[in-house]
């Protein structure tokens, strides 16, 4: 008997450790692996790093050197670009999906997943295929020649002031569906005694939308918004994938940037720099949106 | 990794359980991917499978060995470097400053390379006085590759100064043909521009400029014409060249759709591996204003460090690339001249014999230079800003004016 209350408070305190045991070795890889290793790349963007990592410290040389580049300059204003469209467009035409598809309409169950489907592709896969398709030579502009059209002119991939919109329609054809799917989530969380009360005073369709449906979905807009803008910051692959960063450097943008410099140029200094001032354009966005998630749970 | 080691290890056991006499396999990283280029490193593998040395292939595809270079720099820091491997110019000296490179002095001296290599390629193999890497071959970048039947078709000869060259441009052109086949890659582009620096300010201004990299020279209006007459040729591309691989522009010249490709000796092999013979097929003659000069690119094969002894198969390795017999078997299939002065001309086609001349009148007159394009005129930091500037020219983000100035600005950067 004397020893049953000290088993029971082993069992107890062995339940309470347990959770705590499995998860260090994990916290500690992510500590060491993603927290160690951005400090050290802001480490390395103060210092004199070529081919291999160097400690020598030169201060805020790099991140001087960085801004007078012309093709830093243009993988920054191509990814302004790039995401205002990328982030506008596939919201707006995810939101138009969401709200057809919610017209209580025969065969949803088998649209929805057809939207959606572009989303289960790598940017990879979606990269190659439309760069295939948009290929003067091979792609849609071969084929509507072929089929008599032959004033019909697509060459956006090859030129370089329109290269960065070839990406942009990748973009948004892959994201397009998961943004209507989240909003589809959404508009189906809406109270419909809220929408039947309005119905009954009167309101038209388009004041049910413009007054009750869009201010319901701010949470929505909220998560597709920062989903879609880290994945804006970020793309790498698709860019290598439908333009290799070109015509010429057209298309690249700051990730391509980052490896490039990095990893085949022998400036990993600057290539750390361009990956700090990433990461503060990521964290400028994700913070507020942490801080306000995180305040209204309080 | 793992994956690599293990492959290593169970080859290895193979070999063990065989009981042939094989010492141990050569793991070769290297970019030599299309059909000549494969035909031309089988001649180094029959050469050391004769030696009982099993060869373990590498290919990283990407022409100028950019991908491969990554995966080499992955393969170091990861404490697993392959045998050999292919590289160009700074890139050895880069790594040799690493100390990551093995001394190949014994094998050197053994073959005396001192004596046959020419002193502007020594200066890349060496790093203080030491054999660092063993050079397969030369190349020269300042090659016009032009289809023959079009050029007589047209009336066509071969042209020798800038204002010939437009207008053979131009007639093929009127002729209704692409004039010119150009691969849309950054290191393409750039390769084409060596030439056109060096036909337009000539090998002073090119060593001042693209050796050197005085600002000045950078930004003179000798570089701004260079940059007019780059741009006179991209008039002449068609338009979807953006992306496009080097062997396919030699197809197309090939094939009869594009009149001339300006492009390093590689693409001969192309014509070559086609069935195609010199002066009957397709011509090659210097690039207009550059008869005189030869800018090289050379591959090398540097090995790497394994625990500060050169082993017996990199000794091997090292003496069967630089054996008479494999530089001259090699460079007949691959389009290249021997890195050794002293291999007879006799089994090289017409091209060839005339590059072999070229190569031993150039290095005796100070004419030979390294290709800034090819990674022999400076380190990659700054190769690669010469790229940037050069492609978006080429791609039309700059005007002439505004492209000398920013490669001013670039290379300075990339200092």
């Amino acid at each position: 008997m004397a020893s049953a209350p000290t088993q029971a408070d082993l069992k107890t305190r062995l339940q309470t450790l347990i959770p705590k045991l499995v998860l260090s070795p994990s916290l500690a890889v992510i500590f060491l692996f993603v927290y160690g290793f951005i400090i050290f790349t802001v480490y390395l963007s103060f210092t004199d790093s070529r081919i291999l990592p160097s400690f020598n410290l030169v201060g805020f040389e790099n991140y001087s050197k960085l801004f007078r580049l012309s093709h830093w300059t243009t993988s920054i204003t191509n990814l302004g670009i790039f995401a205002g469209l990328y982030i506008g467009i596939s919201t707006l035409i995810g939101l138009g999906l969401a709200t057809f598809l919610d017209q209580k309409i025969r065969g949803e169950g088998l649209l929805r997943p057809i939207y959606l489907y572009p989303m289960a592709l790598s940017f990879i896969v979606t990269g190659t295929a439309w760069k295939w398709f948009l290929d003067p030579g091979i792609g849609l502009e071969h084929t509507m020649h072929l089929w008599g059209w032959e004033s019909f002119s697509f060459d956006w991939i090859k030129n370089s002031d329109y290269a960065i919109y070839t990406v942009v329609i990748a973009a948004v054809w892959q994201s397009s569906g998961f943004v209507m799917a989240m909003f589809l989530a959404g508009l189906r969380g809406i109270d419909n005694e809220i929408l039947k009360a309005a119905q009954m005073d009167g309101a038209s369709n388009w004041q049910m939308y413009r007054r009750i449906i869009l201010p319901q979905l701010r949470p929505a807009f909220l998560s597709a918004f920062v989903i879609l803008s880290h994945l804006a910051v970020k793309s790498y692959d698709l860019v290598i994938a439908l333009t290799g960063g070109g015509p010429g450097r057209a298309t690249e943008l700051p990730a391509t940037f980052m490896y490039s410099y990095t990893f085949t140029r022998n400036q990993m200094g600057i290539g750390a720099s361009s990956a700090v001032i990433m990461l503060m354009t990521i964290a400028a966005i994700m913070v507020p949106y942490l801080y306000a998630e995180l305040r209204e749970k309080k | 990794m793992t994956l690599m080691k293990h492959l290593k290890l169970s080859a290895a056991v193979l070999a063990l359980s065989a009981t042939t006499a094989v010492a141990a396999d050569v793991e070769v990283l290297h970019w030599w991917t299309s059909g000549g280029e494969a035909a031309a490193l089988n001649v180094l593998k029959g050469d050391l499978e004769a030696q009982g040395i099993g060869w373990m292939d590498m290919p990283v595809a990407g022409g100028g060995g950019e991908a491969a270079m990554t995966v080499l720099r992955a393969r170091v820091t990861s404490g697993n470097a392959p045998t050999a491997v292919q590289m160009l110019g700074f890139d050895i000296t880069d790594w040799a400053k690493e100390g990551a490179l093995a001394n190949l002095n014994d094998a050197a001296a053994e073959n005396g390379w001192d004596a046959v290599v020419p002193e502007a390629l020594q200066k890349f193999a060496k790093y203080e006085g030491s054999w660092v890497a063993a050079p397969v071959n030369v190349h020269s970048v300042n090659w016009v590759w032009a289809n023959k039947k079009l050029f007589d078709d047209n009336n066509l000869t071969v042209p020798t100064t800038w204002e010939e060259f437009e207008a053979v441009m131009a007639t093929l052109k009127e002729a209704g043909v692409t004039p010119i086949a150009q691969g849309g890659q950054p290191w393409q582009e750039a390769t084409l521009f060596d030439s056109v620096v060096m036909s337009t300010g000539g090998p002073e201004f090119y060593q001042k400029a693209l050796i050197d990299l005085d600002p000045e020279a950078l930004g003179s209006d000798t570089m701004k014409q260079a940059f007019d007459r780059l741009g006179a040729i991209r008039a002449n591309v068609d338009d979807n060249f953006s992306g496009r691989d080097w062997n396919l522009a030699t197809a197309m010249v090939i094939n009869g759709e594009a009149g001339m490709q300006i492009m390093g000796d590689w693409a001969k092999g192309e014509f070559v591996a086609a069935g195609k013979v010199p002066d009957e097929d397709f011509l090659c003659f210097r690039f207009p204003g550059t008869q005189d000069q030869v800018m090289f690119n050379a591959d090398q094969f540097a090995m790497f460090d394994q625990g500060g002894v050169v082993s017996e198969e990199q000794a091997a390795l090292a003496t069967a690339i630089m054996s008479p017999t494999f530089q001259s078997a090699f460079n007949v299939v691959k389009g290249s001249v021997p890195a050794r002065t002293d291999v007879p001309d006799t089994d090289f086609d017409a091209c060839g014999k005339k590059g072999i001349a070229d190569l031993a009148a150039a290095s005796s007159s100070g004419n030979l230079f390294g290709s800034l394009a090819q990674g022999y005129g400076a380190p990659a930091s700054i190769k690669n800003a010469y790229y940037d500037v050069v492609t978006a020219f080429f791609n039309g983000s700059f005007d002439s004016q505004t492209a000398a100035e920013e490669l001013v600005t670039a290379i300075e950067i990339a200092q």
